[in-house]
């Protein structure tokens, strides 16, 4: 079957079956690499993408029940050259070992900066509360997301 | 270009898919190097298969070690840059390569920087020798005229010349034999060792470059998906394969004996049809009885076990007859990897040769098991290392890349990419084994230790592929015509393997250390992050603990008392004092405070922790609101990268100590997904401040030695809060609430 969805402010027609879930759509037909394989569960945010605003598992979605509702994965924050302050900010805290969680921790980051401009620590970490990340890199990420806040904050 | 187009592009420059196949001069044979060349040098004794002048104006430089997350691409990178005098971002490292790279067996056990590390730098120092001394012919100077900067060489009268340029005129320049006579840079001398780069992986990574195996995308790729028997030791009976009927893009089913695979043009077709053979194949009720999870004391103590004294002095001591004696047993959970990422590898069979992309740790030992089992010449077989999700010891990615190869053989001629799913990860990778740890010891009046006994059961930690006898690949048991497990080996000391750290690092008059290293093997056993050191550190630092309330001493002082090595009681002062450390503070019931010391395999890093505690005491949640350490790993390339591995090996430390245990039943592991293994989370993550201690040569590795003192301290910690000790591991809060009440 065919769908139109949006994905990182460009319109992409998918054939794929409408069971499909979104994460398979966006690595394999788009080609994006963001969006990470962890559970298939829901349980671990390394697929996390904000779908019409909203920080979705990607895993959990199919591609029919994204609708018309943009998709934004990590390639739609920045590019190398052109960095997103929370990419340049997990840079700049070196805030990553593997980097496998990497893109669904800072999607979910978006996620909260878009709602809430000054989180606090505290806020950081709850709103990161159901993204796992297995190398320790936590405090390193929490700092990142306060650098990143206080940039866009200006 | 469309963007799939686009990264498939990206992805081949950047890991070198198209190069893979060119050939490598070969290497020189075994036991011509002198003694005193740096390890990895011996067996690899070609310049050029380390360093290797590119004509498009980078220097690659080839390792045998593979990045883990660790960073270590980047830290060998700036011991490349400063001994050649290139700038960094001109260095290009190679991670390990079975086509073009230099053998040096696994990324394990902290030695990276010390291995690859002493090879590169010499390799490299050497290559700028060289270079100098053409550049002199070429100038007719004297070398000690002539400065390097930048890649380039200059003589007093301002001719210049750059590497690639010198190079040029001599194309065997480089291709030579390393005679390691060319002295390296005085550390004094060091710009770019030393200092805190960032990673030169990250910006790929943190904007969604492909960097993984799993984001590996090749031309006429198939998705592949495994089906394992529902428990160990269960045998397919029959399959339906009827079942695939209504399932879409299959493009192979592969079945031999009890290894079951599956091949589809898409992912999620792939996934369907595991799950849809999964329903529709008939195993058999077969088992392997597993040990009573909730004794696990007793049970691992009960398997078959060969025993040897690994350590033993002052048995002809007497031991005082007034001395007090004291005894416990600690216990540690059997321990998942639990990686984000699950297992993944790319294998191509395409004219004749298989090719393997792997996050393997050890490409070279991975090539010659899956020759084994392929009935393929190591020489038809090639093991490339492509990063997968953080890797803590030996998971299940080695038995990805097999499972790839055997589907790539079904589909000729087509790439094949293998993930395994979540549940595959938790219930068939290699766990970190469960220990039994038994320690007595002898405390005089004096409050002086004057006789230790100690004994650690456990299972090998250290089942990689690569080993004599057999072949340690998951899938090659379960063929028609298996394989056997190779013998259970047998690694001395200081390194061990179950026995790792169990020689405590006091000064003690009369000691003896025993381990019984466990035959049988109900639950899949292999190597997580410091293998026994962390059921042994945890028993010996809960035990001096338990051994200083006795003595009534404080914790730091009746170390101290037992320790000789300046270095030893350096990171033990500096930990007390920047924690604010005070003798004789008394735990309130709910928050308390502990300590712990070790130095990892004895011979490595040094670290020592404190760790604050809250519990909970309704509830039974510990809470870790701060950790703090000192660490004294020798000579430091990069200070925020030992950082880092030092803060994540806390961290997961008290991941492990608080939560992690592996399930089972007697008939199988039953957490096969996050909520039955559940891990720390953001809010539960402790601050951790660090002293790293300001050291010279040699680098003594970053990676492990922060996890073994970290579980004990925190134990010390509850103990201290709650006045309760609680000996086994994890500290879940039905054992929490179990030991307050």
């Amino acid at each position: 079957m065919a769908f139109r969805i949006t994905v990182n402010g460009k319109p992409h027609l998918v054939d794929a079956a409408s069971d499909t879930p979104l994460l398979y759509v966006l690595r394999n037909d788009l080609g994006l690499s963001g969006p990470k394989f962890g559970c298939g569960l829901g349980q671990c945010g390394a697929c996390a993408a904000i779908v019409g605003g909203k920080l979705v598992r990607t895993c959990s979605i199919t591609v029919r029940d994204v609708g018309k509702d943009p998709v934004i994965t990590l390639e739609g924050l920045g590019t190398s050259q052109k960095l997103h302050p929370l990419q340049k900010a997990f840079i700049d805290e070196q805030a990553a070992q593997c980097g496998y969680c990497s893109s669904g921790i800072i999607m979910a980051a978006k996620a909260l900066l878009d709602r809430n401009r000054k989180p606090t620590s505290e806020d950081i970490k709850n709103a990161l509360a159901d993204q796992l990340c297995r190398c320790g890199a936590h405090n390193r990420i929490v700092r990142a997301v306060q650098r990143a806040a206080a940039e866009i904050a200006g | 270009m469309t963007a799939r187009d686009l990264s498939r592009r990206r992805f081949t420059q950047s890991l070198g898919v198209v190069i893979a196949t060119f050939a490598w001069p070969c290497r020189s044979g075994f036991g011509q190097a002198p003694g005193n060349l740096p390890f990895s040098l011996r067996n690899n004794r070609r310049l050029e298969g380390w360093i290797r002048l590119d004509p498009d104006g980078t220097v690659m430089v080839f390792t045998g070690k593979a990045e883990l997350g660790q960073g270590i691409l980047t830290a060998l990178a700036q011991i490349a840059a400063e001994e050649l005098d290139v700038e960094l971002q001109k260095v290009r490292v190679i991670s390990a390569d079975t086509s073009r790279g230099p053998d040096e067996q696994y990324t394990y056990g902290s030695q990276s920087i010390e291995q690859s590390g002493s090879a590169i730098r010499a390799a490299s120092a050497e290559a700028r020798g060289l270079l100098l001394a053409a550049a002199a012919r070429q100038f007719e100077v004297r070398i000690e005229d002539l400065k390097t900067r930048n890649g380039t060489i200059a003589a007093p009268d301002g001719k210049q010349a750059t590497f690639w340029e010198i190079a040029k005129t001599d194309p065997d320049l480089l291709r030579r034999d390393i005679a390691a006579t060319t002295a390296p840079k005085k550390a004094s001398d060091y710009s770019v060792v030393g200092r805190s780069i960032n990673r030169i992986d990250l910006p790929g990574k943190l904007t969604g470059a492909p960097s993984f195996v799993q984001d590996m995308r090749l031309p006429g790729m198939v998705f592949a998906r495994v089906v394992r028997p529902p428990r160990y030791g269960a045998k397919l009976v029959s399959l339906d394969e009827a079942a695939l009927r209504s399932t879409p893009g299959v493009v192979a089913v592969v079945r031999d004996g009890n290894f079951l695979a599956v091949a589809a043009k898409r992912e999620e077709q792939a996934i369907a049809a595991r799950d849809a053979l999964a329903s529709r194949a008939h195993w058999s009720d077969d088992y392997v009885r597993l040990p009573d999870f909730a004794n696990l004391q007793s049970e691992l103590r009960a398997f078959r076990a060969e025993t040897t004294v690994v350590g033993a002095s002052g048995q002809s001591e007497p031991v005082p007859e007034q001395a007090q004696r004291v005894s416990a047993e600690y216990t540690r959970s059997y321990l998942s990897h639990g990686s984000i990422g699950p297992a993944c590898a790319v294998a191509w069979l395409k004219d004749g040769r298989m090719t393997v992309w792997s996050h393997t740790q050890g490409a070279f030992p991975l090539r010659g098991d899956l020759a084994q089992v392929l009935g393929m010449e190591k020489s038809q077989v090639d093991v490339i290392h492509v990063p997968g999700a953080g890797c803590y010891g030996h998971n299940g990615a080695d038995d990805a890349a097999l499972d790839a190869a055997l589907v790539a053989r079904a589909v000729a001629g087509a790439p094949v990419k293998l993930q395994w799913m979540r549940d595959d990860e938790f219930a068939w990778a290699p766990f970190g084994p469960g220990m039994a740890m038994k320690v007595e010891a002898a405390l005089a009046p004096n409050g002086m230790i004057v006789d230790w006994s100690y004994d650690v059961w456990s299972n090998s930690h250290a089942m990689r592929p690569g080993q004599p006898g057999g072949v340690n690949l998951l899938a090659a048991w379960d063929l028609k015509t298996p394989f056997a497990k190779s013998s259970i080996p047998h690694i001395p000391q200081p390194f061990g393997d179950g026995d790792r750290n169990a020689p405590p690092p006091y000064e003690l008059p009369r000691k003896e250390i025993r381990n019984h290293l466990l035959l049988d093997t109900p639950l899949r056993n292999g190597s997580f992050r410091s293998l026994g050191a962390h059921g042994n550190v945890f028993a010996i630092e809960c035990f001096m603990d338990e051994l200083a309330n006795v003595a009534g001493s404080d914790p730091v002082a009746f170390r101290l008392a037992h320790l000789k090595d300046p270095r030893a009681r350096a990171v033990l002062q500096a930990v007390a004092e920047k924690a604010g450390w005070a003798a004789g503070q008394r735990g309130d019931g709910r928050r308390g405070r502990g300590m712990a010391y070790s130095r990892y395999k004895n011979i490595g890093m040094y670290a020592a922790v404190v760790v604050d505690v809250e519990v909970d005491r309704e509830t039974g949640i510990v809470r870790v609101p701060r950790v703090v350490v000192a660490a004294d790993v020798g000579r430091v390339i990069n200070p925020d990268g030992a950082k880092n591995q030092i803060e994540g090996g806390i961290l997961q430390a008290v991941s492990v100590t608080l939560k992690e245990q592996v399930v089972f039943d007697r008939k199988e592991v039953t957490s096969r997904e996050w909520s039955a293994y559940p891990i720390l989370t953001f809010p539960e993550a402790p601050s951790v401040e660090l002293v790293l201690m300001d050291r010279g040569d040699p680098s003594l590795g970053a990676g492990e030695g922060s996890l073994p003192p970290t579980s004990a301290a925190l134990a010390n910690a509850f103990a201290h809060a709650t006045g309760r000790r609680i000996r086994e591991l994890p500290f879940t809060p039905e054992r929490v609430k179990a030991s307050l009440s």
